[in-house]
């Protein structure tokens, strides 16, 4: 139905809102990519099948026309609680069952859904205490969810639920109350930073572009979320589509741009088909196209899929992707907001920024400013909790909260009990940050002041088992890897750096390697064109620096301190438990085992290739890695 | 050279893009959906139609990751290395396929035509690390053994 007046907006808004109310229960199956490979889709399957036998009557889409009280099943996007899926969460009682499998269906419906009955063997549990809220458990407990307060409790492809809970408010308000003056001193007064990574106020490019003449600009949406360990965007494009798309629309109104263009991952296929499914729906409903809702507004949405390459998550890459070249940085004469995309003014941000957006619009800039600590630092932050850490998964917190509270009270502290090492965060463009800084808030300035960023918000758990040396040549690696080969600095420079820690890992450093790291990490960070070649020494810089005994034990020592990096361990034996039976030494492919029969045999380490042949060959268990 | 294209459906391909530059990208997408790589004949035919060199769309080709210039198998099986599955041990999973299949980071598909094996930076399944896909469905929490089960459950469907 198309929508042709603020008139039809607000009718259609209440028509939803009273469909949704009307469904006495929901059940929201969660179909983010995570769950969805744990085979949430025939979950939701299995429900609907046995509603229908059963006689209940079940809406999988929202009814624009209320009629008779009906059980809500619904699709929706990620719950963020990655680690426990796949997920159910049952309204109106906020409860949320973990783990849930098909045979776990028919008790779900029987007893939760025709009865009251909270199950309890499928709720969470955790130190003995089962949750049967999804608000209670610590995991959320301690979140402050805006951006991704639709992810998990609206169906992700429904613009009718979007609607219904409030969705295209923020739009409504700044096509008709508001100037585009008005929404970019909003923008700018409340302080929104981009959460791409460099958190460069957003307001000062929307406003750039507004002055700029031009006879079109642009709208450009960055969901190129290349680093890994990063799903965030991923998250709120799968789940919550049409609150990216509103900020973009507000983003058009306030400049003047009327094309938007969505630049996503070619490995995020659900956020691509979601994304069409969202525009599809907004133009069926006029707030995308020609003539929105009567103003005269005109904006439309195109997204490209990107084709495999980290850099086109650099700003100019991206746009020479879009214009259909290969995606090599260009040099910034002037900036993207003058000329951008087409060689016209652009807004450049990223997916969360403009997640952010309706809700500053409708709340106010003071309300946003009023999150975090910080008035400079405001709002939120999404983090992907990842690595070596109990609870990962998809976390939304004031900016400004201190690292523990995210590793300890939400994370649930390292698996299984092992002490906590470092946390890579801003994935192979930041740093990492170690024990000491704890206490650290996080947020664009304090990360910025130890040499970290916060990156698009990747946060990847290492505990006592991981090597940090082999962690910083797995990142040099990549970025090696992805180098686009345009520049020198980066050319050259990652690849020498690359050899060096490779060399250090495999126990061939030499005296002077980390001086000479050092040396080409300045080099590249201040010579480099684009920002993949300047951040690319930060892993490895900010290492160093935590952690040089750990490289002085490699180099100097031939020994990783972890025990993790395979060239270096050492094989011995225990010469209380051998009994001298010579099995080991007539086994080892290398001749590096002797000794004398019934006394103990002992291992020449400058022969032994480590293959551990020897250790699966003692009858005796005598012989140890270490 | 054998006809490997369909100079007709290839062509509409392009026109359905407005036959524009700035859609190169999305046109040799389309055309790697149809073949599952990216033939050479189609080279030519995308430069006459939309009016660029041939060096500019090969050179479109050669830079992503994602396309590919060699036939690949019928299961695309893509292992993931990102940061937060390789901190969760990615590489053995992706050793044990290898080895299983005799492949390695050169030869990435089989004779037969049934896998090729490639890793993929981060496909933001971290939650469920280590994760690989097949086809682009993801299956989560791996390991080198539940990974051989999947290559072996592939090979008896096939039969």
């Amino acid at each position: 139905m198309k929508l042709t007046s603020r008139k039809d907006l607000i009718a259609l808004r209440e028509r939803c809102a009273a469909a949704i109310a009307n469904e006495r229960k929901r059940i929201l199956v969660c179909a983010g990519t995570g769950c969805a490979s744990g085979g949430s889709l025939d979950i939701y399957a299995r429900l609907k099948a046995l509603m229908a036998q059963r006689g209940i009557p079940c809406s999988v889409e929202l009814a624009d026309e209320p009629h008779g009280e009906v059980v809500g099943l619904k699709k929706c996007g990620c719950h963020g609680f990655c680690e426990m899926g796949p997920l159910v969460r049952i309204e109106p009682a906020g409860w949320l069952y973990v783990k849930v499998k098909v045979e776990d269906c028919e008790e779900i419906i029987d007893r939760t859904i025709v009865g009251d009955e909270l199950i309890e063997r499928l709720t969470y549990r955790k130190g003995g205490v089962s949750y049967a809220r999804q608000d209670e458990i610590p995991f959320y407990k301690n979140q402050h969810r805006i951006v991704l307060e639709h992810c998990g409790h609206i169906d992700a492809e429904s613009i009718e639920e979007y609607i219904g809970v409030g969705g295209y408010s923020a739009f409504e308000k700044a096509l008709f109350d508001m100037t585009g003056e008005e929404v970019v001193q909003t923008v700018l007064e409340s302080n929104l930073r981009g959460r791409g990574g460099a958190g460069f106020p957003a307001g000062i490019k929307w406003d750039t572009v507004r002055k700029t003449p031009a006879d079109q600009k642009y709208i450009l949406c960055n969901g190129d979320e290349g680093d890994p360990g990063a799903f965030m965007d991923r998250s709120i494009m799968e789940g919550d589509p049409h609150r990216m798309l509103e900020g973009m629309m507000i983003a058009g109104v306030a400049t003047g741009a009327t094309k938007g263009y969505i630049y996503v991952r070619a490995e995020y296929p659900m956020a691509v088909a979601r994304l069409h499914t969202a525009i599809e729906q907004a133009q069926e409903h006029g707030l995308l196209g020609e003539n929105i809702l009567g103003t005269g507004f005109s904006f439309t949405i195109h997204i490209n899929r990107g084709a495999g390459a980290f850099v086109c998550g650099e700003e100019t890459a991206l746009i020479a992707s879009i214009e259909g070249d290969r995606g090599f940085p260009r040099v910034r004469y002037l900036p993207t907001a003058v000329k951008g995309l087409f060689g016209k003014p652009t807004v450049p941000n990223n997916v969360e920024t403009y997640a952010n957006v309706p809700l500053i619009i409708l709340r106010g800039a003071e309300w946003f400013k009023k999150i975090g600590k910080d008035p400079k630092n405001a709002g939120t932050k999404v983090f992907a909790l990842t690595g070596n850490i109990e609870n990962t998964g998809l976390i939304e917190v004031p900016m400004g909260t201190p690292l523990s509270e995210v590793i300890y009270d939400i994370g649930g502290g390292c698996r299984g009990g092992a002490e906590f090492k470092a946390v890579q965060i801003g994935g192979p463009s930041g740093g990492c940050l170690t024990k000491e800084h704890m206490d650290l808030p996080l947020d664009y300035d304090s990360l910025k002041s130890v040499g970290a960023i916060i990156g698009s918000g990747g946060l990847v758990v290492m505990d006592e088992h991981t090597c940090i040396v082999e962690v910083a040549r797995f990142f040099m690696h990549f970025t090696q890897n992805e180098s686009c080969g345009k520049c020198v600095p980066c050319r050259e420079g990652t690849k020498r750096m690359l050899e060096i820690l490779q060399n250090i890992v495999a126990g061939k450093g030499r005296e002077g390697d980390v001086e000479l790291l050092l040396e080409l990490a300045d080099t590249v960070q201040n010579t480099a064109l684009c920002g993949l070649g300047k951040t690319a020494p930060n892993p490895v810089l900010s290492t160093i620096r935590s952690f040089r005994d750990e490289y002085e034990a490699h180099i100097k020592e031939h020994r990783c301190p972890a025990g993790a990096c395979q060239k270096l361990k050492r094989i011995y034996i225990d010469p209380q438990l051998c009994k001298g039976c010579s099995r080991c030494a007539k086994g080892c492919p290398a001749n590096a085992i002797s000794g004398q029969i019934k006394s103990p045999y002992s291992i020449d380490l400058s022969l032994c290739i480590r293959c551990g042949a020897c250790i699966s060959t003692c009858p005796f268990h005598a012989i140890k890695e270490g | 050279m054998s006809k490997a294209i369909d100079e007709k459906a290839v062509c509409e391909i392009i026109k359905a893009h407005g036959s524009k530059p700035d859609a190169i990208i999305a046109i040799l997408q389309e055309i790697q959906e149809r073949y599952h790589y990216l033939p050479q004949e189609c080279f030519a035919l995308i430069s006459r139609e939309i009016g660029v060199s041939m060096v500019k769309v090969y050179s479109v080709a050669t830079f992503y990751e994602n396309f590919s210039l060699e036939p690949k198998g019928k299961y695309v099986i893509k292992c993931c290395d990102g940061t937060a599955c390789h901190i969760r041990k990615s590489i053995p999973i992706l050793e044990a396929l290898r080895k299983e299949l005799g492949l390695s980071a050169n030869k990435k598909t089989t004779d037969d035509m049934l896998f090729t094996v490639e890793t993929v930076a981060c496909l933001g399944a971290c939650g469920m690390a280590p994760v690989l896909t097949v086809n682009d469905k993801v299956h989560a929490s791996m390991t080198p053994e539940k990974a051989l089960g999947l290559v072996q459950e592939l090979r008896e469907a096939e039969k």
